[in-house]
């Protein structure tokens, strides 16, 4: 690819030496920065932290289900980690993963803007974070917690022993983490845009964080006050979860995923930004069927309100609302649908090129796919009660939650690596994490289904023999999968040394953040922007550029 | 290695199985196949519009925009057509057949107990004849379990707040597995036990096997040793109410409301009898919260229905909201 021109076409900037990693030094230039980008990347360390932890869990776990009996760690271990598992993997790296990192990083660029809306209570939201992140790292050294990462009354307020308030105390500040950003971004998309850059002009990444935001903003405050009363009634022994002081458990569960549905799409959202980015990019074309894209991530947003209860089909609620809830989770799928074929007509008479982030596009929109389709399965009230609460549910929401927006978030991080450090990553070992991750993937998880519809239910410390060959396969996709995953860690590192020097628009791809220098300036443009295009349109860009380059 | 030792495909052991498996594999079909078909587009439209020394520029030419209509309105309707069928199934699960056997269960960090009326206990295995319709009724002594029977597509968790129902009917001999779906604590994976199903005859046997008699029997004797039958004595002057021909009635409440006295009412009228006050009566009945066990809760039930009752008991499965005041 590298030997044709239109690769090579750049919009002329003049070259800049100082960018915003080298205006200054020092380990406070960082603690204390204001500017989004340091920020972005100072999440992108801590999650990646996050990660690496998480992942680690979720490797014993496989290696203990390797064999039926629970021999290599104990039960109560065993509990502790794919508790911590799902604590951390959701609240400490996938929740905070492309908004956090992602959206600081590119989207005040996006938007043609110098900074968020209110840079300092940006560093706040990552003091919170690490606040959060530094108390559920003390719980595990003291012993960690063996809920489930949701945490179910009244086994956590009056039966578990380990550290059930300072798990979930860690969790209620991250959540304010999360508020902030939400925030911080809502008011940015809609006071810092840049001139021209009307609503429909917009990135549709953009798009998408708002829809994000705005789920942000008002499920994580429910959250907060479930888990306080959590607190509250594990401390004081008030009655209001425990059915033994007068209490509703199934209160609790209303509680709880009247947040934790929307929490899904505050993890899948962002990722279908990601992918339309991506997708442009790779195909030089406008998503097809822009403003369905646009308004389907609104309509997620706003029907992933109503559909909580969608978790509770055997837990006994009434028939008639589980009907209700089974009803409208059927229409949330209506959106997902509609991105997904979007993308795949975009493919059509397009310039694909199979570079490694549109590789790990290919690779989200099948696995978000089956994740979607599988979701179907689980709205359908009279297979549910099957199929609930069995691996069935466990490999649903990791082709969600990891096929989707796992694979995004690496999308994101190779498409916007040479935006963010000036280099660019070596193309043959990103390819190949991007193929080991999709194969791993599939190994580790489309066994689960079988594992599921045959009955073996989630969180089994041990297990029937009869279920050991499907287990095997999937600990040994899960070996592949975390080589995938490592890689990238190597050569990105690797990159920032050796890489090749990125240039302004290595993609040939349009966007405001492909017209400023790699790494861009402290202040993101040397002249404010003035938007004169519609989002990915091609040929206007091919103008601008055909300008540039007679100068 | 045995095919037998590698399932893929769990076992049909009630009659609702090969209708929970009908749609499942009605399901796998449609969304396997249009699942495919995004695949293979996806695929094809990669390679042949790739790019290209020729190919540097995505051409003018778009889809046309009918398909947006398209693939919003057709999901839709599919959509719409599981809907219905999930929820056809669910309401079939809960609806129980009148001449159910009745089975108490009580789910225990970490063990399951089984009551049977004729008062045969065991625990983590159920013995159940073939062909004959089983209701369970539910119940907890501590934190929330799930009682999940794989082979016969069920499960229903079960709370520590008041009753649940469910049903099946086996449809062939065999063990099959007992699992516990919800999350525990410590020994979560070893809540798991065997249903037994038999043959009639063999059931009948089984039966005749010791027990200490019938559980409204040992119902009973509780209903002496509690003291129950100081203030119910069935006589309508009593201190208490007549307990005769209460389950499955009607009863009129202080505040002239009335209520459908079935499992979770009686369940709560002893547990915390100041909740619901039946008119006429003034608050004078003790509770019995922490007093009783979860099995002794289900003994006095089971002595209660059998005093008698309105003909058809509440449609167990429709459960019942708890109202606790
Ligand atoms: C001190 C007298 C007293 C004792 C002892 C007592 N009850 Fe009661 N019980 C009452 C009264 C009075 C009522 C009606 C007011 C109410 O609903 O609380 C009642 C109501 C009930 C009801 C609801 C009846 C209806 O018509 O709706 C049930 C069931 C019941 N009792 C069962 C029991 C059982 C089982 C025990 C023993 C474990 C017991 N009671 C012990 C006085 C008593
Ligand atoms: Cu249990
Ligand atoms: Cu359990």
């Amino acid at each position: 690819m590298s030997s044709v021109t239109l690769h090579d076409v750049r919009f002329i900037e003049p070259e800049r030496t100082r960018n915003y990693l080298n205006v200054d030094y020092g380990v406070f230039s960082w603690l204390l920065t204001k500017d989004h980008k340091r920020i972005g990347i100072l999440y992108m360390f801590s999650i990646s932290l996050m990660f690496i932890l998480g992942g680690f869990f979720a490797m014993m776990m496989r290696l203990e289900l390797l064999t039926p009996e629970g021999d290599l760690l104990t039960s109560d271990t065993y509990n502790k980690f794919f508790t911590l598992h799902g604590i951390i993997m959701i609240f400490f790296f996938l929740i905070p993963s492309i908004p956090a990192v992602m959206g600081n990083f590119i989207l005040p660029i996006q938007l043609g803007a110098k900074d968020l809306a209110f840079p300092k209570i940006n560093l706040l939201s990552w003091y919170l974070y690490m606040i959060g992140a530094f108390v559920g790292l003390y719980v595990i050294i003291t012993g960690g917690v063996d809920t489930g990462w949701t945490f179910y009354t009244p086994f956590s307020t009056q039966y578990s022993n380990t550290h059930v308030f300072g798990t979930t105390f860690g969790a209620f500040i991250v959540g304010f983490s999360s508020i902030l950003t939400g925030l911080n971004f809502l008011v940015t998309i809609h006071r810092m845009r840049a001139p021209g850059l009307t609503w429909y002009r917009l990135p549709l990444f953009v798009w998408a964080i708002y829809a994000t935001s705005v789920v942000q903003l008002l499920a994580t405050p429910v959250l907060a006050i479930t888990l306080f009363l959590l607190m509250f009634e594990r401390v004081v022994h008030v009655g209001i979860f425990d059915p033994a002081l007068g209490g509703d458990p199934l209160l609790y569960q209303h509680m709880f995923w009247f947040y934790s549905h929307p929490a899904v799409y505050i993890m899948i959202l962002p990722a279908m930004g990601v992918a339309s980015e991506v997708v442009a990019a790779f195909t030089r074309k406008k998503i097809f069927g822009y403003k369905f894209v646009a308004f389907s991530s609104l309509a997620i947003a706003f029907l992933g309100f109503l559909v909580w209860a969608h978790h509770m089909f055997v837990a006994g609620i009434s028939i008639y609302s589980a009907m209700i809830f089974s009803f409208l989770s059927y229409f949330v799928a209506v959106p997902s649908a509609i991105k997904v074929f979007n993308w795949t007509a975009t493919l059509y008479k397009a310039s694909v090129a199979w570079m490694t982030p549109m590789l790990y596009i290919l690779g989200f929109i099948g696995l978000f796919t089956i994740g979607g389709v599988t979701g179907l399965f689980l709205a359908a009230l009279g297979l549910d009660v099957h199929v609930t609460d069995t691996y069935f549910v466990v490999a649903h929401f990791h082709y969600i939650m990891v096929g989707g927006a796992v694979m995004a978030y690496f999308a994101a991080l190779h498409y916007w690596w040479p935006k963010i450090t000036g280099r660019m990553y070596p193309e043959w070992w990103a390819r190949l994490s991007a193929l080991l991750v999709f194969v791993g993937f599939n190994l580790t998880f489309l066994p689960q289904f079988v594992l599921g519809y045959l009955g073996m239910p989630r969180r089994y410390h041990a297990y029937a023999p009869e279920f050991q060959v499907l287990n095997v396969m999937s600990t040994a996709g899960a070996s592949i999968l975390a080589v995938g995953y490592a890689l990238p860690l190597f050569y990105l590192i690797w990159s920032l040394r050796f890489g090749h020097k990125a240039g302004v628009n290595p993609w040939g791809a349009v966007g405001l953040e492909w017209t400023t220098s790699s790494p861009p300036p402290k202040e993101n443009f040397h002249e404010t922007p003035v938007v004169t295009w519609d989002a990915y349109d091609y040929p206007a860009m091919l103008k601008a550029m055909g300008e540039t380059q007679n100068v | 290695m045995l095919i037998s030792d590698f399932p893929l495909f769990p076992e049909q052991g009630s009659t609702v199985a090969g209708q929970v498996d009908a749609l499942f594999i009605v399901l796998s079909v449609i969304t396997g196949s249009v699942s495919i078909l995004i695949f293979l587009l996806i695929f094809i439209l990669a390679i042949k519009y790739r790019r290209t020394p020729q190919n540097q520029l995505a051409q003018d030419q778009e889809p046309p925009q009918m398909l947006e209509a398209g693939w919003i309105g057709i999901p839709f309707v599919i959509f719409m057509g599981m809907f219905v069928w999930g929820a056809w199934l669910y309401f079939r699960l809960a609806r129980i057949p009148d001449n159910a056997l009745d089975v108490y269960a009580t789910g225990k960090q970490w063990m399951w107990k089984f009551q049977h009326s004729t008062g045969q206990r065991e625990i983590n295995t159920l013995h159940v004849p073939v062909g004959r319709p089983v209701r369970i009724t539910l119940a907890s002594e501590d934190v929330i379990h799930s009682l999940f029977f794989p082979s016969f597509r069920i499960k229903a968790d079960v709370l520590p707040s008041r009753y649940r129902t469910m049903w099946f009917q086996a449809t062939r001999t065999g063990r099959f597995h007992i699992f516990c779906a919800e999350y525990c604590g410590t020994q979560h994976s070893g809540m798991i036990g065997w249903v037994e199903v038999m043959e009639p005859t063999d059931y009948q046997k089984w039966l005749a096997g010791g027990s200490e008699g019938s559980l409204a029997s040992q119902g009973e004797k509780l209903f002496q040793t509690h003291a129950c039958n100081t203030c119910h004595t069935n006589d309508a002057t009593a201190r208490g109410p007549v307990l005769v021909g209460l389950y499955g009635s009607d009863v009129t409440l202080g505040d002239n409301s009335v209520v459908k006295a079935d499992d979770n009412y009686i369940r709560e009228s002893i547990l915390n009898p100041q909740a619901k006050l039946v008119k006429g009566f003034g608050p004078i009945m003790p509770t019995f919260q922490g007093q009783v066990s979860e099995d002794d809760l289900l003994k006095l039930l089971a002595y209660i229905k059998s005093l008698g009752g309105a003909p058809a008991p509440s449609p167990a499965g429709t459960p019942q909201k708890e109202q606790r005041r």
